[in-house]
């Protein structure tokens, strides 16, 4: 479904991306840890298209996607969320979730007719509410929700754009133990039609959602594989979990 | 019964019924109070809220602080004067003209604006806007230089001649209406959510699929045709035009008249434009210091209302509701 190969990024003389490759397979729950500063976000910037590798090419669908702009990319299935929530502060959760779905299906250079007149844009909305289980606070303005609930629209406008590869940039941060657990289960209740490749910090969350991990270090894969072959890994349990026990 | 067959009563309709009358009253009332000059004071602040709400629309709803809006407005002005006198063509289609090249221009610099935000999009909005601005002094052949142009006659429509007072309210207000309804439509359109979407944040317009840019672009033609419109009614009210229609100055007053009104409603502007040229005809019969004035008033209205006449109307309203 999407594929990296051999991306490389410096910012300076800083390397934050060193050849990585991978693959985020059909219906995978694919998760990418690492310490701060391994260059995850960095890495997600670049396969959403807000940033540019300086060499190494991206493939959605077996298309190579490197110099699609960030809307291309998103049209072509790619949704993203932001590490820090990224919304519209003025609009409701129902209307940032109507335009993530406008994006994909609405007819946006129309300033003839009503929005409310595609129904096609509102019943895509409302299908992403319901997977995010928003509906209690839809009509809601957005810059009055806690930030949990903030947390979940995030994903909600990604989702709305109905697509097939959805990058989650750390979805739980900041969530409190029992957000988080909410988190979880709208994550793992979402159809296998969408790929996720996520950036995670919490262990829990990595082991109850992900079917896949990739370590980053210093902008380095240094482990790929399944959960438990990953945990096991000396090179993992040296340089992220700390000293081997 | 009859409900079974018949859908009942739309109260949609029946507000429309309403909101009709109520602004066939407010629109005819003047004609039949009003004397000839106070008409054509009437007419001109129509004219400038037509420009007012062609600015809100990317100032409020699109977020883009345009200091040159002058450019269009005056772009549509002359552009019909030229048109009308050098081609001795119906002003009609000077008009027409006038909306065009202002569309077209728009376009042309909107291309370079919509590029930049925030304070770069000021400054090149700005900038367009003086380089008009010299244009229209220099180049005096066409422009007749800091002289200006006139001689446009108003022409006649459906039997009525536009050189009278009242047939001339009765346009310019037909013009606003129009425009008024035309941006209802457009704020309550697909577009228009995206434009508000842009305003709010374009990182992650752009990071769900919307070509920001392009977006942006379109939203500064729309809104450069509509001063346009204004600038070739101008032109109509007139029959002449100067490079004060392109000046810092009037690009100075379309924003403050906005900013006052209230941007982001589709009112505001409207009010903003009544507001500021009422004082103007006011105070400038008194001192010629009228801008003192203005100012001050501006500065009172950012201090206690920053959300613009219409909006601190609607928060006494609130208030007043809650007691």
């Amino acid at each position: 479904m999407l594929r990296l190969e051999n991306i490389s990024k410096a910012f300076g003389s800083l390397v934050v991306s060193n050849s990585v490759t991978l693959d985020v397979t059909a219906g995978q729950r694919h998760t990418i840890i690492g310490p701060n500063g391994a260059g995850k976000t960095t890495l997600i910037n670049q396969i959403g298209g807000q940033l540019s590798p300086d060499s190494g090419k991206i493939f959605l669908h077996g298309q190579e996607i490197t110099r699609l702009s960030a809307p291309l990319r998103a049209r072509a299935g790619l949704a993203r969320t932001f590490q820090k929530n990224t919304l519209f502060q003025a609009l409701s959760v129902f209307e940032n979730v109507r335009l993530g779905a406008q994006a994909a299906h609405g007819r946006t250079y129309d300033l003839f007719r009503s929005w409310r007149s595609d129904t096609g844009v509102l019943a895509q909305a409302e299908q992403a509410i319901e997977q995010m289980n928003l509906g209690r606070i839809a009509a809601q303005p957005v810059g009055k929700l806690s930030y949990g609930d903030l947390r979940q629209v995030e994903v909600a406008v990604a989702l709305a754009t109905s697509p097939t590869v959805l990058l989650l940039d750390e979805p739980t941060s900041g969530l409190s133990p029992s957000e988080t657990a909410q988190m979880i289960d709208v994550l793992r209740a979402l159809p296998r039609e969408i790929s996720i490749l996520m950036i995670e910090h919490d262990m829990e969350v990595v082991f109850s959602i992900a079917d896949h991990i990739t370590v980053l270090y210093y902008g380095e894969v240094i482990a790929s594989g399944a959960p438990r072959n990953v945990a096991d890994d000396p090179r993992v349990q040296e340089v992220y979990l700390g000293a081997p026990q | 019964m009859t409900s079974m067959i018949l859908p009942p009563k739309q109260p949609a309709a029946r507000r429309f019924v309403f909101v009709a009358m109520v602004l066939a009253c407010v629109v005819l009332s003047p004609l039949a109070v009003l004397s000839g000059y106070g008409l054509d004071v009437i007419t001109e602040i129509m004219i400038f809220a037509i420009v007012a709400v062609s600015l809100n629309l990317i100032l409020g709803y699109g977020g883009m602080v345009s200091f040159g809006h002058a450019a269009f407005f005056g772009l549509g002005a002359y552009a019909t004067v030229l048109i009308s006198t050098r081609y001795d063509v119906s002003p009609w289609l000077g008009l027409a003209g006038g909306v065009g090249t202002a569309t077209a221009a728009a376009i042309v610099i909107g291309a370079f604006c919509v590029r930049l935000g925030g304070v770069g999009f000021f400054m090149m909005s700005l900038a367009f806007a003086q380089l008009l601005n010299s244009g229209a002094i220099k180049w005096r052949p066409l422009t007749g230089g800091s002289d200006g142009v006139g001689g446009l006659l108003r022409p006649e429509l459906f039997g009525f001649d536009l050189s009278d007072a009242g047939p001339m309210y009765l346009f310019t207000a037909a013009g606003l209406v129009g425009v008024l309804l035309f941006m209802r439509m457009v704020i309550a359109s697909p577009f228009g959510h995206a434009m508000v979407g842009t305003r709010e944040s374009s990182l992650r317009m752009d990071a769900i699929g919307y070509q920001t840019r392009r977006i942006r672009l379109a939203a500064f033609a729309v809104s450069g045709a509509i001063a346009g419109l204004g600038g070739a009614l101008y032109a109509f009210y007139n029959g002449f035009v100067s490079p004060d229609a392109l000046s810092f100055g009037m690009s100075g007053m379309i924003l403050l008249m906005v900013i006052l009104g209230g941007k982001g409603s589709l009112l505001g502007p409207v009010l903003g434009a009544g507001l500021f040229l009422s004082v103007k005809n006011i105070v400038s019969t008194h001192t010629s210091h009228w801008l003192l004035i203005v100012g001050c008033i501006f500065v009172a209205c950012v201090m206690v209302c920053p959300d613009g006449i219409l909006g601190f109307g609607k928060r006494l309203f609130r208030s007043g509701e809650r007691r």
